[in-house]
């Protein structure tokens, strides 16, 4: 029984003039003749399927349509062809300090961002001290938001999201969260949830980190599905060779 | 559809109580300041209009809250709820959540504005000597219908603010006309039975004019009425719903 199925998934991306612009600004541009949206293929035919405890990593340039398949593995966004079947609850890491509000105290933003996360109350009200004790921000917890560090902010957001259980576990560049003892820290936590029996999906620039983590590897490139497999040193070597080229 | 709701329960508690403090900013006036707002308004038209329009209407004052509660709960509700969809662009674009409850969340919070005026409301009819009925009671449909029509609208507008930006000052003009339409101060026996009937299609007059008929008159409306009142409602949520139910994951290229 896999985990997680994508079938064919492609996906068309737009982008254009009609990033905020008024309703004014619309009309003209189309009387003109100015309107342009240009629509491409972010990713296309990608099909894979990950078993309980696989450990993907994606490789690629940049734009090569990794962050995009991400948001559609977790239901952000909808594929525009093709199917993703998914079994048990999904979590995505995704760049973490985003979406706290800045006058919440750092007590309600961690509430908040749980409720976000999926998270009860009562399990909010069980961990709250360990979040906070994770983040070593015992004397800030009644301080608003907005006096953070941002390294601080990092922080909480990953010790908050370090608490998920889930059966999926997507995680897009965030191993390497503050400065070096609590990077420390929280790579070693990382490797405690990907140890728990997760289904992890790695997107990383870094070769080193894939090449030692992943049991499966999934290299895109320009949209395009390049290699899947598990043989981890033989796509990792070609990628590494297809980079210097 | 009641897992989904058990399940955000909790996000919703916590973004109500998010709208709440970042509004009022925790001061203790907060509350105060924004029950103000709509007695300022209806002390400036007690006094600017009464001359014009308040020598045939009995009970003037009255009158004009009516107009005044109704229209306000209308236009903060609705100029509120355009900007919960874009203020939240950084959840929805990361994290998989329902995108209405943004919105729900700040239509709580209108909600709760609108029932403390109303109690002020009631406070202004004893001074005016109106007759507390039974049929006081059925404002409770008039409330309803307006606060699922404010929803709707509110839906409508938070996703036309994304796709458009300049949404926010078209509407804030549109409010403006819609209120001089909506017969808050002036009373439209003196207009040809046309014009009258023209009101009708003004989904806000709808409203005041229930709670004018209740309160100042004793009488209830037809169910023609209620229907129209209705009506009104449901092409408007229904507008709504289907707009985020279409555009749901297509938000985010938009902002």
């Amino acid at each position: 029984m896999s985990v997680l199925e994508v079938q064919g998934v492609s996906i068309l991306y737009m982008t254009g003039d009609f990033k905020d612009i008024g309703l004014k600004e619309y009309v003209v541009r189309r009387l003109k003749g100015q309107y342009h949206v240009t629509e491409f293929w972010a990713d296309r035919d990608i099909s894979f399927t990950l078993e309980k405890g696989d450990m993907l990593g994606i490789i690629g340039t940049n734009g090569a349509g990794k962050s995009t398949l991400l948001k559609v593995i977790s239901g952000i966004m909808e594929p525009t062809e093709g199917t993703v079947k998914r079994e048990g609850s999904i979590a995505a890491l995704l760049e973490l300090a985003g979406g706290f509000d800045g006058e919440l105290t750092v007590r309600e933003n961690a509430y908040l961002r749980g409720a976000m996360l999926g998270y009860t109350r009562k399990f909010m009200d069980d961990t709250y001290e360990q979040i906070i004790g994770f983040a070593e921000l015992k004397d800030f917890e009644d301080r608003p938001f907005k006096q953070l560090s941002s390294g601080m902010k990092s922080r909480l957001a990953f010790s908050i999201a370090s608490l998920v259980q889930p059966d999926i576990l997507i995680l897009d560049e965030v191993l390497s969260v503050g400065d070096g003892a609590f990077r420390m820290k929280s790579e070693a936590k990382m490797r405690e949830i990907i140890g728990g029996g997760a289904t992890t999906i790695l997107v990383s620039h870094s070769l080193e980190q894939v090449r030692s983590m992943c049991s499966k590897i999934l290299w895109l490139h320009k949209g395009r599905q390049v290699e899947f497999g598990d043989d981890v040193e033989g796509i990792c070597g070609r990628y590494a060779a297809f980079l210097e080229k | 559809m009641l897992q989904k709701i058990k399940k955000n329960q909790f996000l919703f508690e916590e973004l109500v109580k998010r709208d709440f403090k970042t509004k009022y900013k925790r001061t203790i006036l907060g509350v105060g300041w924004s029950l103000l707002s709509p007695l300022l308004t209806l002390l400036v038209m007690r006094l600017v209009f009464t001359q014009f329009f308040g020598q045939n209407t009995p009970h003037y004052t009255t009158y004009l809250f009516c107009g005044n509660l109704v229209f306000s709960y209308f236009s903060e509700s609705t100029s509120q709820g355009m900007t919960s969809l874009i203020s939240n662009a950084g959840i929805f674009a990361k994290v998989n959540v329902p995108k209405y409850l943004f919105l729900f969340s700040k239509n709580v919070q209108t909600l709760i504005n609108f029932g403390l005026t109303l109690c002020i409301f009631f406070v202004f009819c004893a001074l005016d000597h109106i007759t507390f009925t039974w049929k006081f009671i059925l404002l409770l449909y008039p409330i309803l219908c307006l606060m699922l029509f404010n929803i709707g609208v509110g839906l409508v507008l938070s996703a036309l603010f994304v796709f458009f930006r300049d949404v926010q000052y078209l509407w804030s003009v549109f409010t403006q006309l819609l209120m001089y339409a909506s017969a808050i101060f002036y009373n439209i026996d003196g207009y040809s039975y046309t014009v009258q009937c023209l009101f009708l299609c003004n989904p806000v007059y709808l409203f005041i004019r229930y709670f004018r008929k209740i309160v100042l008159d004793a009488t209830i409306p037809t169910v023609w009425f209620h229907l129209l009142m209705l009506a009104d409602v449901a092409i408007v949520l229904g507008l709504g719903c289907w707009i985020y139910k279409k555009y749901n994951t297509r938000f985010l290229y938009y902002v």
